[in-house]
Formats: C-alpha cells, sequence, structure tokens
C-alpha cells in the first residue's frame, strides 16, 4: 500500500470555535490506535490550514489521497474514525458527509487571489509558504528591479487601497519614494474595527507571509528599513501567527540586515491596538504608536510626508499588501485582467447576516450583487425576503432589492450613496428594523468617536439621541428633517474619516426606507418588529398546545397558565425579551 | 499618595527596568502594568507618575481612551459577548440580557459582588460568520443561543 495523504483541517478562529483542534487531535490519535502500518502513518500528514470561507460548515477538512480530494463539512470527533476506515484505509469516501452542491456553488464564481492559498497551506509554516512560490517574488524585486520599476508595476496594475478609501497604491509609493529622508516607515494596518468585517483576520491567519512579503516589497519600493504592524488586540490567534511568521522569515534572511545578499535591510516591529476603532484613521494610527491618545489630526500634511516621529511613512492595508507579491510574480497586466475600467482585481468581502453561506468570498471587481447574495450567498435563509444589504459598516450605506443589478465596485457603489469599504456586507431581511440598524452603527460611531473635533463628537450624540426616540415611539415629525441637515453637517465638518463617514447609515436608510421612519414616528409602529418599546406580545388561542415551554422560558414570571390550556402573558410583567417568542414550538406567541 | 505593598513595589521596580530598557511609552507601561496586576490601579499609577517623567493625567488620558484598559479589578472568569453588526442582527442583545440575568448584573455593574464573573461586551472578534458570538475565558462559542450560554456560566458557577 503506498499511498499519499494529506489531511488539511480549517483552523481559523472559526474552524476552531466549530471544534478544530479537537478534530485535529482525534485524527492524530486515532491514526496512531488504528495500528495503521508505519508506512501509511508516514505517509499521512495532517496539518491545520486558515480560512477556506465558508465557515458556516466547519469543521471543514480535506482528505487528499493520491491527489484525489474530498472536502467532509460539520465534522466532529467522533466521526472520524468512519472517514479513517472507509476514506483512507478502505478508499472509498465518506459520502453523506462530503460538501454537497451549496459548497461548490459558493465558491464556483469566486476568483480567488489574496486568499488563493488561504486554507491550502499550514500558515505556521514558512516551508509550506515556499512551497506555493512564497518569497519568490521578494527575490525577484531585490535581484532583477529598481524601486521604480516596483512602483511601475503596482502602478501599471491599478491596485487600489483595500482599506476602504481605495487610492491607488503605486502612487502613494512613489510621492513617498520621492520625499528626501534618513528614515522612512511602512506600516501594515490591520486595526480591522469596522463591526462586521474580518478579511484582513482571515488573511493573517490562513497567510501571514504573503503580508510580510507586500511589506518587504513595499518598503523597498518607498526606501524604508523600518516596518510596523499595528494590530488589534482582539484578534489573539492572528497576533500569535503573525509573531511566528515574522520570527521565521528573520531566521530564513527575508527579513533583518541585507536580505537574500543584497543591501537592502528592513525589519518588522507589532504594536497591538488597545481597543479604539478611530485608530484605523492613519494619523491616529500614527499617534498611537507613538504612544499617545489615538487622535487624529489635521491632513496635510499626509504622513507620506510626515508621518510616524514626523519620517515619511506609507501605511497600507492587510489585503492591499497581501495582494502585492502575487500582482509582482503574475505580472500586472494579469492582475488588472480582473475588475472593471476603474476597480481592478479582486477584493474580498465579509459576507454574512441573512444569507445562507456566510463567509469570507473574493470576488473580481464588478460582480453583481446579485451574484454575490444568491449565487454565492445562497440566497437568504429561511425562505425570508432580502430587505437590504449594508456595505461598507459603519461608513457605509444600503443597497435595496432593486439594485440587485448594480456592479460591485468603487465607483459603482459611490453612486447610490453606499460605499466598497474594508469589505463588510451584511445581509438584511423582512425581520430586521432599518431604523434600529441605523442607530446601532450610530451608537458605534458616537462611543468611538474621539472628541477632538465638536462636530463629531455632539454631532454624533445628537443624531443618536434622535434616533433613540424614533425607536422608543417619542419621534417627532420634525426629526426627519433634521436628521438629515444634521448628518450633512457632521459630514462636512468633521475632521477625520470617522466623523465624515459616520452619518452615511442614517442618509443611507433615510433614503430608501423612509417609510420605515415614518411608521416607527407616525404611527408608533415597528414593522419589523425589532423595537422593544413599541411591541407587544400576546398567545394565540387557537395555536397555543399549553405545552409551559413560554412560562418556563419567561425570566420575568410573566406568563401563566394550567397545563394543556391557554397561558397568557400579563403585559405589565412583560420585560419583552422575547424568550417566549424563541421558545415557542407552536408560533403561538405573537408580537405586535 | 497611597501606601503600595512591598510586594506590589518589588513588581513595579521589574516593570520599570524593563521600560527603560525598551524606551517602552506611557502605552506600553500601562500594558505591562495591567498584564501584571489584571488592571490600572490608582496606586500603580502613582507610583510609576513619581518615577517616571509621566504625568499621572498622561496615564489617565490614555487609560481612558483606549477600551482595552481597565481602572477596576476583574473577575475570575470573562464572559465577552460580541456586538459585531452580524451579531446584533442575529440577537447579540439577547445573549447580553441573559446572562445579566444569570449573573444579576447590571448597566453600571458588570462584575458580580464575589469577583467570580464579569461580562464584556466587545465592538466585533471579527467572527462575523458563526454569529453571534460569546466568549468565555478566552474560548470562542459560535452560534450561541440563550440557553447555551445560560448552561455555560452554571457550569462555571459550579467549579
Amino acid at each position: 500500500m503506498n499511498k499519499k495523504i494529506e489531511i488539511k483541517i480549517c483552523m481559523g478562529t472559526g474552524g476552531i470555535a466549530a471544534g478544530g483542534t479537537e478534530v485535529r487531535d482525534s485524527f492524530e490519535s486515532s491514526l496512531k490506535d488504528r495500528n495503521i502500518s508505519a508506512e501509511l502513518q508516514m505517509g499521512c500528514d495532517v496539518h491545520k490550514v486558515g480560512c477556506r470561507g465558508l465557515c458556516a460548515k466547519d469543521v471543514l477538512v480535506d482528505v487528499i489521497v493520491n491527489n484525489q480530494k474530498t472536502t467532509y463539512q460539520y465534522i466532529k470527533p467522533n466521526m472520524i474514525s468512519r472517514i479513517i476506515d472507509e476514506h483512507i484505509i478502505g478508499g472509498d469516501p465518506v459520502g453523506e458527509w462530503s460538501v454537497a452542491e451549496d459548497y461548490h456553488n459558493f465558491h464556483e464564481k469566486q476568483v480567488k487571489v489574496v486568499l488563493s492559498d488561504c486554507g491550502n497551506i499550514d500558515p505556521e509554516s514558512i516551508d509550506a509558504y515556499i512551497a506555493v512560490n512564497g518569497y519568490k517574488a521578494t527575490e525577484q524585486v531585490l535581484k532583477n528591479m529598481t524601486p521604480q520599476d516596483v512602483v511601475e508595476v503596482m502602478k501599471k496594475s491599478g491596485l487600489r487601497g483595500r482599506g476602504g478609501a481605495g487610492f491607488p497604491t503605486g502612487v502613494k509609493w512613489e510621492v513617498c519614494r520621492g520625499v528626501e529622508s534618513d528614515q522612512k516607515y511602512i506600516i501594515c494596518n490591520a486595526d480591522e474595527g469596522d463591526p462586521g468585517a474580518f478579511m484582513d483576520r482571515a488573511v493573517i491567519e490562513g497567510n501571514p507571509h504573503a503580508v510580510i512579503e507586500g511589506m518587504i516589497i513595499g518598503a523597498y519600493a518607498i526606501g524604508a528599513s523600518k516596518g510596523y504592524v499595528y494590530i488589534r488586540a482582539e484578534y489573539p490567534l492572528a497576533i500569535e501567527r503573525l509573531v511566528h511568521a515574522i520570527k521565521e522569515a528573520t531566521e530564513r534572511g527575508f527579513l533583518g540586515k541585507n536580505i537574500l545578499g543584497s543591501d537592502f535591510s528592513f525589519s518588522i516591529k507589532l504594536k497591538l491596538g488597545a481597543g479604539a476603532f478611530v485608530c484605523g484613521e492613519e494619523t491616529a494610527l500614527i499617534a498611537s504608536i507613538e504612544g499617545q491618545r489615538g487622535m487624529p489630526r489635521a491632513k496635510p500634511p499626509f504622513p507620506v510626508y510626515k508621518g510616524l516621529w514626523g519620517k515619511p511613512t506609507v501605511i497600507n492595508n492587510v489585503e492591499t499588501l497581501a495582494n502585492i507579491p502575487y500582482i509582482i510574480r503574475n505580472g500586472a497586466e494579469w492582475f488588472s485582467s480582473y475588475g472593471t475600467e476603474k476597480s481592478k482585481g479582486t477584493k474580498v468581502f465579509a459576507l454574512t447576516g441573512k444569507v445562507k453561506n456566510t463567509g469570507l468570498i473574493e470576488v473580481p471587481m464588478g460582480i453583481t450583487l446579485k451574484e454575490i447574495i444568491y449565487d454565492i450567498g445562497g440566497g437568504i435563509e429561511g425562505g425570508k425576503t432580502l430587505k437590504a444589504v449594508q456595505t461598507g459598516g459603519p461608513s457605509g450605506g444600503c443597497l435595496t432589492p432593486d439594485m440587485l443589478d448594480i456592479n460591485v465596485d468603487y465607483e459603482s457603489l459611490a453612486k447610490v450613496g453606499s460605499i466598497v469599504g474594508s469589505g463588510g456586507m451584511i445581509a438584511l431581511d423582512e425581520d430586521d428594523c432599518m431604523v434600529n440598524v441605523a442607530k446601532y452603527f450610530l451608537q458605534f460611531t458616537q462611543a468611538e468617536s474621539c472628541g477632538k473635533c465638536v462636530p463629531c463628537r455632539i454631532g454624533t450624540k445628537r443624531l443618536l439621541e434622535m434616533l433613540d426616540r424614533i425607536t422608543k415611539g417619542l419621534g417627532k415629525e420634525e426629526d426627519l428633517a433634521l436628521l438629515e441637515s444634521l448628518s450633512n453637517d457632521v459630514k462636512a465638518t468633521s475632521l477625520c474619516g470617522l466623523g465624515q463617514t459616520a452619518p452615511n447609515p442614517i442618509l443611507s436608510t433615510l433614503k430608501y426606507f423612509k417609510d420605515e421612519y415614518e411608521a416607527h414616528i407616525r404611527d408608533k409602529r415597528c414593522p419589523a418588529g425589532v423595537c422593544k418599546d413599541l411591541l407587544t406580545y400576546s398567545i394565540l388561542e387557537q395555536f397555543c398546545t399549553g405545552c409551559g415551554a413560554c412560562m418556563r422560558a419567561c425570566p420575568a414570571g410573566a406568563i401563566t397558565g394550567e397545563k394543556k390550556k391557554l397561558h397568557t402573558i400579563d403585559p405589565d410583567l412583560c420585560i419583552k425579551c422575547g424568550a417566549c417568542f424563541d421558545v415557542c414550538k407552536f408560533k403561538s406567541v405573537k408580537k405586535s | 499618595m497611597p501606601e503600595v505593598p512591598q510586594e506590589m513595589e518589588k513588581k513595579l521596580n521589574e516593570l520599570l527596568d524593563k521600560h527603560i530598557k525598551k524606551e517602552g511609552s506611557a502605552i506600553s507601561i500601562l500594558q505591562d502594568i495591567q498584564e501584571e496586576f489584571g488592571y490600572i490601579s490608582p496606586e500603580a499609577v502613582i507610583w510609576f507618575s513619581k518615577n517616571t517623567d509621566i504625568p499621572e493625567s498622561k496615564f489617565y488620558g490614555i487609560a481612558t481612551f483606549y477600551a482595552q484598559f481597565y481602572l477596576n479589578p476583574r473577575g475570575k472568569n470573562i464572559v465577552t459577548a460580541c456586538c459585531g453588526t452580524a451579531c446584533h442582527v442575529k440577537g447579540a442583545e439577547r445573549l447580553i440580557n441573559s446572562a445579566k440575568r444569570e449573573l444579576s448584573l447590571t448597566d453600571e455593574n458588570n462584575t458580580t459582588e464575589d469577583k467570580e464573573f464579569t461580562l464584556e461586551q466587545v465592538a466585533c472578534v471579527g467572527a462575523c460568520s458563526i454569529a453571534p458570538v460569546a466568549i468565555i475565558n478566552k474560548k470562542v462559542y459560535g452560534k450561541m443561543t440563550s440557553d447555551k450560554l445560560t448552561r455555560e456560566i452554571k457550569a462555571l458557577k459550579k467549579l
């Protein structure tokens, strides 16, 4: 028996939460226990890989026997013995556990550049990265290209910053390259603070060396000898893998003095964010690395002229940097063959919310929203209808179902009042209240406003107070006009991107879902049944079986009733937590 | 100024040495203090301010700016509810309310009186595809329900 067997277990944050570590341990111990020939054990390579996207089906496991790959979904430790017996020893994959059509549909329309090696290689092994041509781009750049050549390739590729603003990367590098200074810096912005976005976490967890390689190439192009990665402390696994990768890269001579025998030297330090969303803004991020409160300052001067410690500094986002090795290796034309005229390449999105297939996706720029939601996402779960797709998180806006044919790229989304942003994409259905969603984002931006400039500090507070009133049924008719005008003022007069974009969720929901605001204000009604103060719970006589489940679930003791008889809710005691609604199997609890 | 116990002073001196050697900033001092003592106590801040040229106000300016610094002792068990957008639309608030009820906590007070539990909320842990998410003592739980969360808390109470 001479088989080559490889087992890949998804162990990103999602995979580990679903039990990835236990699955791996079970594979390792079961292989040992099972008295399998030493030969087979030797040839059997069990390793962890980063996220391959469809976290909803974790733990995902690839079993590759003689290059024949079978992917299994929802794997638990107690399923391993059968996979080993039937598939690895017996040669027949366990059909009922392998992925189905929806897994293939999820991947079919995706184009993976940044994520091409994520979920395929062991992120904690530099050899695994080198085996897929890792660090070839560094070699190519240091041996055969001048810094200006690198800048030209980046400009030609059309790559634009993936952190949200979409500024052309090659242009940023060229400007910084042109500034004379004894010291320059390159910073990787891994302070992914948008709630609902996790692209950067997945890239670092799945392929940290690509980010490091992007930084090396960027540093060479602009003439920087020191780099920083500013990463959120909320991402412990990403930090662990990055620290490990920097150590490996230094040991192998890809970081440090005279890299690969050239006269170029470069080193990377890690700085942990301490939990402030505003630090994703360039100048605030710099202040934070310098040990100050992370408050933004006015631009210009831009960081490319005066950045960290007053020296020229380029700040690139994780996904932007991870694109770079692939662009150098495959050429600018290859990269720009994907996407639209002004938005080149691919974009990673965190597709979440009410779609069936939630996860991490990478698509060519310009793909339609419909393809993302229905082909990749598999449509809305539970047979509900799509109400909106929110993109760009707290800085973004909503797209409505009649915009399904829109091309997802920087220009098209901007035209309808939303943004590509960093890549959060949340599908909302009929059960989501758009006023509540706007309030949610304002709660976030108001709490995260650093307080330096008045429009943002006080403006977001006033906007939030108005939204709060409306969701409590205390809104006034004139609030609608006031919300709009104050939103526009905050946008126009705030110092940094946080305040300039914070009102977007309000403006966008006001534009497309004004009827929901009106229902809250005029009829004191929340059409989606979300806003607690506007709800009452009652039990429908015709469906109630008197099982008592609601009575047991009620934390307030508001439900009474005899066994097998109709139960009732005391509205004075009800705290509107929704526990009875969730627990009733007969749909007899009604929200209205 | 408050009296600093001898044991604490020894630790503070170690941190100060490390800080001088590494040219750390006020942020890294605070991160070290928190790592060592679990939270930022007034004693530690005043001590450091006296032994460095950094004023107390600067330490507090930073400690109150960043969400990761704690000015009060935390519980032995940390329950974190993610409040990211995906978790929000999938019912994070219900998780928080049921944890609050189970632990008899209020909006103002997020640590139990016996210092066994602290309930925290975090903006987003980036595990949106398995929303709603809760983290109990650093272990991430996806697709969390009120029932499951209450059960996990009850199990910890028995330990």
